[in-house]
């Protein structure tokens, strides 16, 4: 990262055009390397890379958003899509638990940690009070995810505050807490396994009332639930903690210069620990949905092969702390995810196996590019500063010649 | 600001990573009672294993007791940390020692095999040791350690290739360390030269190499798998150490690439404290500015630097593959990059006591096999602690360290 003095340079003494420029144009071109180099990770294993992404983007749904996509495709692309939104939403929210912390001058690593947290005590609320009515059920639970996702990103805020522990180690150590006690909760003989088959290390089902409902599609089949609007409300509140409210102007503060907060009056040590809990709760948010609206049940592979809170980084570095590019970049990556399964890949084009991969790559690709963000802005403000001149003069030569 | 501008910078106003050094001056009278009280701590709980295998706890919890009365005094007296340390350990001792005291003797000797659980701990310890020797190289020169994970995979996966296509182990390790290199070139490219926030870039490394190599892995091999045939890192065995005593089972046989591991530590700290190169090293992670001004080259040393850790990385990830599991799969280093980073900071960025920690936490590995014994469950929860250990002592109740003063910031030439 460049010294601040260089970021806020580039970020205010230059026009607002040249703002304008590298807030959209520095994702564009982000995404656009990275779907560049997994090109040309499909033409090494000799496959065609516009047929693969074709396929992909098929596999995705994204082609029921076209009025002319009708009949049987119109159906399946439906339900295609749903899976897409479906795996947008969580990440939306995980985008966000690293969205807040970055504002702090946090980075929260944590929201796989968080997330998994959350998942494992969704699936202990959902799957015990059988009976109770629905609304409460889903009300607790969801709560209950949410309430350990902050503490698990506290934990990390408090060590921070009270004894300067970096918090990128500890949310580091603190995923991994979290991996092997949900391996230890669901695993064989584990204390939350399933009891019909004792030789599986599979987490009980979460109760019928404890389930969100499904509003768009097949309950049956994965159809899109109401977490859906949850995410949203999580973007929108998003965006009115930091641009609207104190305690966002708080952790802005902290995270542009703690010294100057501290003098404001503001205690940074408190704020980081705000910080965090909020972080925390929005990936304990992702967990229970993702839980109570369509796995209903965990394994432990699942516990140990997700990457979806390293995911949430990619969404918040791609969507550039805006609420609105958040939720872009999470339905780029919901997109890709779900275009790329074994599920909707059409295996006659690209190995499924190998697509999971691909856009394992294409997220690292876009993590990496956003790593060195000032330096590619700066490139694309030139760029576009160029063009833009090199344009001014065309039109000048044109009007002198045509004068 | 408006929201939507770019996000403010982390990086900056990071404190120095694990807190700054405190200067704690203790009377060494009160600090031989901390360590004392360690020490019978230590104790209360080992009276109950074998092979001495008390039966009850009574002794135990009078020693513990002791010991947690003189830690506390000690602490009150001015070793804090050793102190406290002590006190926690009494606690941790007495409730074991009643756990152990009442478990089943014959399960507890099946668990508590010292000659074993030591060549287990080798075993596991090796990979920790190698990537936790390449963090404590590059986290010394500046640059953050949190590619680990992404450069041992890489390794441990062009091992495989390299020992698959040369049909030699010894080729098939070095292709492994250069697969470590490659993962650490790009990082280097990017967190050298394009100045890009090292935390953001090792997670994206991790990420890239978990595609690249389950990638490479499916293209090659596709369902069959790595190749059953590998050549494989052979052992060796002591001169001298024959027969199944306790130093013949401990030390008597491990990897060739365990006694490799060894004999790196002692090199690693032999370079970084007591040569030119090791001290320009260190002084480009310490103050890049006053080092720039003395002649060294800032840039060129952090390059050297974090290409060696990506070649340690390298060779930890063909341990893995190439000697103790004699195959690939897709992210097979399961977190090992990420506590080999944790013996960085347990050991506080020094070879020896990173070394130590990488014991530790391989010695944590070996108990958690075999306490399967008792129960799967106690197994498996086991594995959390290196990482709660590390927590703890990253929030300084083991005693607060100083990482290079310049970790994590970039440097520009002035």
């Amino acid at each position: 990262m460049l010294p601040a003095r260089l970021a806020r340079a580039a970020t205010t003494t230059r026009g607002l055009a040249g703002r304008g420029v590298s807030r959209v144009g520095v994702p564009l071109v982000t995404t656009f390397l990275a779907f560049l180099a997994g090109g040309l990770a499909i033409l090494v294993t000799g496959n065609d890379p516009f047929a693969t992404y074709k396929a992909i983007f098929d596999g995705s749904g994204l082609s029921w958003l076209f009025p002319w996509t009708g009949g049987d495709t119109r159906e399946i692309a439906a339900s295609s899509l749903q899976q897409t939104l479906i795996a947008a939403a969580p990440l939306a929210l995980l985008g966000l638990a690293v969205a807040v912390a970055y504002r702090a001058g946090l980075f929260n690593i944590g929201g796989q940690g968080q997330y998994l947290a959350s998942s494992s005590m969704a699936i202990w609320v959902g799957s015990s009070f059988h009976g109770m009515p629905a609304l409460p059920h889903v009300v607790i639970t969801v709560l209950a995810g949410v309430a350990i996702g902050a503490l698990w990103a506290g934990i990390a805020g408090a060590l921070h505050a009270t004894s300067g522990a970096n918090e990128v180690i500890t949310t580091i150590m603190l995923n991994w807490v979290a991996i092997w006690i949900g391996s230890y909760l669901f695993g064989l003989g584990g204390p939350l396994q399933n009891t019909e088959d004792r030789s599986l290390p599979v987490s009980p089902e979460v109760a019928q009332s404890a389930r969100l409902p499904v509003f768009w599609g097949d309950p049956e089949l994965q159809g899109l639930h109401i977490g859906f609007f949850l995410a949203i409300l999580g973007l929108v509140v998003y965006w009115v903690l930091i641009a609207r409210s104190r305690a966002g102007y708080e952790i802005r503060a902290v995270g542009l210069n703690p010294e100057a907060a501290r003098t404001a009056g503001i205690s940074p040590g408190r704020v980081t620990v705000k910080a965090m809990l909020i972080c925390g709760a929005f990936a304990g948010l992702a967990g229970a949905i993702d839980v109570l609206g369509w796995e209903y049940r965990i394994s432990t592979t699942d516990i140990t092969v997700s990457q979806i809170g390293f995911l949430g980084i990619a969404v918040a570095l791609l969507g550039r702390g805006s609420a609105v590019g958040i939720g872009i970049a999470a339905l780029l990556f919901g997109a890709l995810t779900t275009g790329a399964s074994q599920r909707n890949l059409d295996p006659e084009i690209f190995d499924p196996a190998l697509g999971t991969n691909l856009t394992l790559i294409i997220q690292g690709i876009i993590v990496l590019v956003a790593s060195a963000d000032i330096v590619l802005g700066g490139a694309v403000r030139s760029l576009a500063a160029r063009s833009f001149g090199r344009l001014r003069t065309l039109v000048a030569r044109r009007r002198e010649a045509s004068a | 600001m408006s929201t939507t501008a770019p996000l403010p910078s982390p990086a900056e106003h990071r404190p120095t990573v694990v807190g700054v050094a405190t200067a704690e001056v203790v009377d060494p009278r009160v600090a031989r009672v901390a360590w004392a009280a360690v020490v019978l701590a230590a104790l209360a709980f080992f009276i109950t294993i074998p092979p001495v295998t008390l039966r009850t706890p009574a002794p135990s919890v009078v020693l513990g007791v002791v010991a947690a009365v003189g830690g506390w005094w000690a602490a009150r007296a001015g070793a804090g940390r050793v102190g406290w340390g002590a006190v926690v350990g009494a606690v941790l001792a007495i409730v074991g020692a009643w756990v152990a005291s009442g478990a089943d003797e014959a399960k507890l000797d099946q668990v508590v095999v010292w000659s074993a659980l030591f060549a287990a701990t080798l075993r596991f310890a090796t990979p920790l040791i190698f990537a936790a020797l390449g963090g404590i190289i590059s986290e010394r020169a500046g640059v953050i350690a949190l590619g680990l994970e992404g450069m041992m995979l890489s390794g441990a996966l062009f091992a495989v290739l390299g020992a698959d296509l040369t049909d030699s182990w010894l080729l098939g390790v070095l292709v492994g360390m250069l697969g470590g290199v490659g993962v650490a070139a790009i990082y280097a490219v990017f967190a050298i030269t394009l100045r890009a926030d090292q935390v953001v870039a090792g997670t994206a490394l991790n990420l890239m190499a978990l595609g690249v190599t389950g990638y490479v892995f499916v293209a090659r091999y596709g369902d069959d798998g790595s190749p059953k045939d590998l050549s494989r890192v052979p052992e060796l065995s002591l001169p001298g150490l024959g027969g199944d005593g306790f130093f013949a089972v401990s030390i008597g046989s491990a990897s060739l690439m365990t006694w490799f591991a060894l004999v790196a530590v002692a090199a690693v700290a032999f370079v970084l404290f007591r040569t030119t190169p090791g001290l320009h090293l260190r002084a480009v992670g310490e103050r890049p500015e006053a080092a720039e001004s003395a002649g060294i080259p800032v840039l060129r040393t952090r390059y050297l630097a974090v290409l060696a850790s990506g070649a340690m990385a390298g060779l930890g990830g063909a341990y893995l593959s190439l000697a103790l599991l004699g195959s690939f799969s897709q992210n097979m280093t399961a977190g090992r990059g990420f506590i080999a980073l944790a013996a960085v900071i347990f050991g506080r960025w020094r070879p020896g006591a990173a070394l130590a920690a990488a014991l530790l936490f391989g010695f944590s590995s070996a108990i958690a096999r075999r306490l399967d014994v008792f129960s799967d469950q106690l197994a498996t929860l086991f594995n959390a602690l290196p990482y709660v250990l590390t927590l703890i002592a990253v929030a300084g109740l083991v005693g607060r360290s100083r990482a290079a003063g310049a970790l994590g910031k970039p440097y520009e030439r002035g």
